[in-house]
């Protein structure tokens, strides 16, 4: 893969200014979902940073992840309303069915789950998001169907 | 179009004010965050479709369209027909035909698309009928839910952008401040500081750049009101920004949100380009000398970015690390110059503030609490979503009044309010009005206005080791007590929730939050300890059943907890087959047992059972 031009095209888009590092970041996760190693020394590279202060910064926002991720991103809600309404056992079940913890991703690289602070839809909890889309009033035994599906 | 003075302005608001009121019949589909997610937008396309087959066009007459959120998210996707303001609920495409062959040909109501009040189990039909609507005073979300957020035409026509012209007409910068100041406008996303007061040191200082930051991290959980404004009223908060910056005398504005919020991100974008189109944002707006633009910068998901110093090394594409105070950014902040970061609700009620007059704001709410605040009910009440009550309602207002009560009549525990900072307040407490300075003196704050309501079934210990795992998580690692404090701190709470707490557990816990709280730089770790000192002080029977008796009485914590099936078993084995490992055993219409050994205490039977025989001991 060209990285080289693929992180070009993707600074090009920003003025250049302090302060844009974090949606150029945000933007090459979403091109390969994920920040490949390669990707964050041509970021480093063309923004003309230490490759240290560009690690410093995916490393501490939840936004980014290192590790390369699933197909299918499962992000289950662990806000209070969440937490309250039963999000545990909805963490339980996906580790019963898939067989990864939050945070894992399955051997075949189809799933990735993910546990996220909140994701501002309370008054549908529990929820989960499978690729963007939301799924409120979630079960153990609805999330089977849905991901069994 | 491009509006070259204030009164080009006025008339475009006139002639779209005059446009909607011509407008006879609305259908308005609730194209929320949550309501998307039940389908809205299909519902959407199939009302579209049912119309165009009956060769129904839309016109002057009857509009379609998607609106914002209506904050009763749990009873999406909303459908609601005006002037009759017909109210639907969970919708299915399936009923578009429906819809369109009854309610907007014939103006029949159909019943089985009506909301039925759970207590009077009647049928409602109107929108402000509805218990959890009637009960409401909406100012800041008056526009969610009625208008197009997409449309900047929507928003003239409901009197948009004529407080930023009266603001340019009439005001000069001082009597702008004067007028938020004197209607007692107070910080919305946690402090509570007042608004005009922080304008006036930032207008204060002398500099050739000054910032003005609009804060959507929204990172409580558990709340989403300014998810739901962005989204549903994008340009209330512009225009509020505007205004702001005129005040103080910015001439750039940022947007900070978070990641997690797309559609917000999306609504918002649309929202500075059709600003800008018209002239009311950029260079000289609307012909005065008054710049400002505005720009958007997402955030990287820390919920320490929510305090201000954190944020504005974020907006500056640095790690989300908080700094000192002083120098307050409103006297040093974005690139050192001054700087005012607004939460995103206190910015939305700006406009109102201006148009309505400072005095009609200051008259509603309670001591020194002004106006409404938009709370985000949730947790096991009935009735779950946004509400908007003036300040000074009680608990029990809210949440027996508009929540309708306790979710399947389970008898109240405590109400969490204030996010990982607030904390959980009992039932002796519900009587008490809201403000700012009831909820600090009872353990708690006013935070967001996340509202989390707890039944019985919640254990308070748990809930103590959800936030303290949280800031863990959350915090940036800066100050060591707040580092390491929580960190110990979590495991003496994960020891109690698995039943391995000693006695002097509650003693160590008091210690570490002194040192948490006095050797914090920032909010996060000074408010840290507030989940846990308010559940030690209101709850503290439930830690020694857990550290004592080895019991969790909310019937939470899995290591103290076991399953069982009662005599209201009606044999129906709907639980034997939820269950994911087979451990529940029983003939047809004969009582089922548990087999203990096997159960993970997974819940799946609990949550399945439809005559409440599963028991949790």
């Amino acid at each position: 893969m060209d990285h080289a031009n693929t992180i070009k095209d993707i600074i090009a888009k920003y003025p250049v200014q302090r302060g844009v590092i974090i949606q150029i970041l945000q933007d090459v996760h979403g091109r390969y979902n994920y920040l490949p190693k390669e990707a964050l020394d041509e970021v480093a590279k063309q923004l003309s940073l230490p490759v240290a202060k560009v690690y410093s910064i995916a490393t501490f926002y939840k936004a980014f992840s290192l590790k390369e991720r699933g197909k299918i991103i499962i992000k289950v809600c662990k806000g209070t309303a969440c937490h309250i309404r039963g999000a545990e056992l909805i963490c339980n079940e996906l580790e019963n069915i898939l067989g990864v913890k939050a945070g894992g991703t399955t051997p075949d690289m189809k799933y990735t789950v993910e546990e996220v602070n909140c994701v501002g839809t309370c008054a549908m909890a529990p929820v989960i998001v499978i690729d963007d889309k939301y799924h409120g009033s979630m079960k153990p035994e609805k999330v089977r169907k849905l991901v069994t599906k | 179009m491009r509006f070259s003075n204030t009164k080009d302005l006025g008339t475009r608001i006139e002639s779209a004010k005059a446009a909607r009121q011509k407008v006879k019949r609305r259908l308005l589909v609730c194209a929320g965050t949550g309501c998307i997610a039940n389908g809205s937008l299909e519902i959407a396309d199939a009302l579209q479709k049912e119309l165009d087959a009956r060769g129904v066009k839309l016109n002057v007459e009857l509009s379609l369209k998607k609106t914002g959120c209506h904050g009763f998210c749990e009873h999406g996707p909303l459908v609601t027909f005006h002037p009759e303001e017909i109210f639907y609920q969970r919708v299915n495409a399936k009923d578009a035909a429906e819809i369109v062959e009854k309610t907007v040909l014939k103006g029949e109501v159909i019943d089985r698309l009506l909301y039925t009040d759970p207590t009077t189990k009647q049928k409602v039909t109107k929108y402000f009928d509805i218990p959890f609507y009637a009960k409401q005073q909406r100012v800041v979300l008056a526009n969610c839910g009625q208008i197009d957020p997409a449309a900047i035409d929507d928003y003239f026509a409901v009197g948009g952008y004529s407080a930023l012209k009266k603001v340019l007409e009439e005001k000069n910068p001082e009597g702008v401040i004067s007028a938020v100041e004197e209607a007692g406008l107070r910080g919305r996303g946690g402090g509570g500081f007042t608004t005009g007061k922080k304008w006036r040191i930032c207008r204060g200082q002398t500099s050739d750049k000054k910032y003005l930051i609009c804060n959507g991290d929204e990172g409580d959980p558990g709340a989403f009101m300014d998810r739901s404004i962005m989204e549903g009223d994008p340009h209330a908060v512009l225009e509020g920004m505007m205004i702001g910056a005129y005040a103080i005398g910015a001439n750039e504005g940022v947007i900070y949100v978070r990641h997690e919020y797309p559609l917000a991100v999306k609504h918002l974008e649309k929202a500075i380009a059709d600003a800008r189109a018209c002239g009311i944002l950029g260079e000289n707006i609307l012909g005065s000398n008054f710049s400002f633009d505005v720009s958007i910068s997402r955030g990287g998901g820390a919920f320490v970015c929510g305090e201000e110093t954190a944020l504005l090394n974020s907006v500056m594409g640095e790690t989300g690390e908080p700094r000192p105070r002083p120098p307050y950014p409103a006297v040093e902040g974005l690139w050192g110059k001054p700087t005012i970061i607004n939460n995103v609700e206190t910015l939305a009620n700006v406009p109102t503030i201006i148009n309505k007059g400072a005095k009609w704001f200051n008259g509603l709410g309670f001591k020194n609490s002004h106006g409404t605040k938009v709370f985000s009910l949730v947790g096991k009440v009935r009735n779950t979503g946004l509400v908007e009550v003036p300040m000074g309602a009680t608990l029990r207002d809210i949440i027996f009044g508009i929540g309708g009560g306790i979710l399947n009549d389970r008898p109240f525990k405590a109400v969490q309010t204030g996010g990982p900072s607030g904390g959980c307040i009992p039932a002796s407490a519900l009587d008490l009005p809201i403000d700012y300075e009831t909820l600090t003196e009872n353990g708690s704050m006013m935070g967001s206005g996340g509202m989390i309501v707890m039944d019985d079934r919640t254990c308070m210990v748990d809930v103590a080791k959800y936030f303290i795992k949280f800031l863990m998580g959350e915090s940036c690692g800066k100050c060591v007590p707040c580092r390491e404090g929580l960190r110990q701190m979590s495991y003496i709470l994960e020891n109690i929730t698995e039943g391995k707490g000693k006695p002097e557990d509650i003693e160590r816990i008091r210690e570490l939050s002194v040192g948490i709280l006095n050797g914090s730089l920032c909010a996060l770790g000074q408010t840290a300890v507030n989940p846990v000192l308010s559940t030690l002080k209101y709850f503290e029977n439930e830690y020694h059943a857990h550290i004592k008796d080895h019991k969790c009485p909310g019937g939470v914590c899995k290591p103290l907890i076991t399953y069982g099936i009662t005599d209201k078993c009606t044999g129906c084995t709907v639980c034997a087959r939820a269950c994911p490992v087979n451990c529940i055993s029983g003939e047809k219409k004969k009582l089922h047992l548990i087999d203990q050994k096997k159960c993970t205490k997974c819940g799946a039977c609990f949550s399945s059972c439809r005559f409440d025989a599963i028991e949790v001991k």
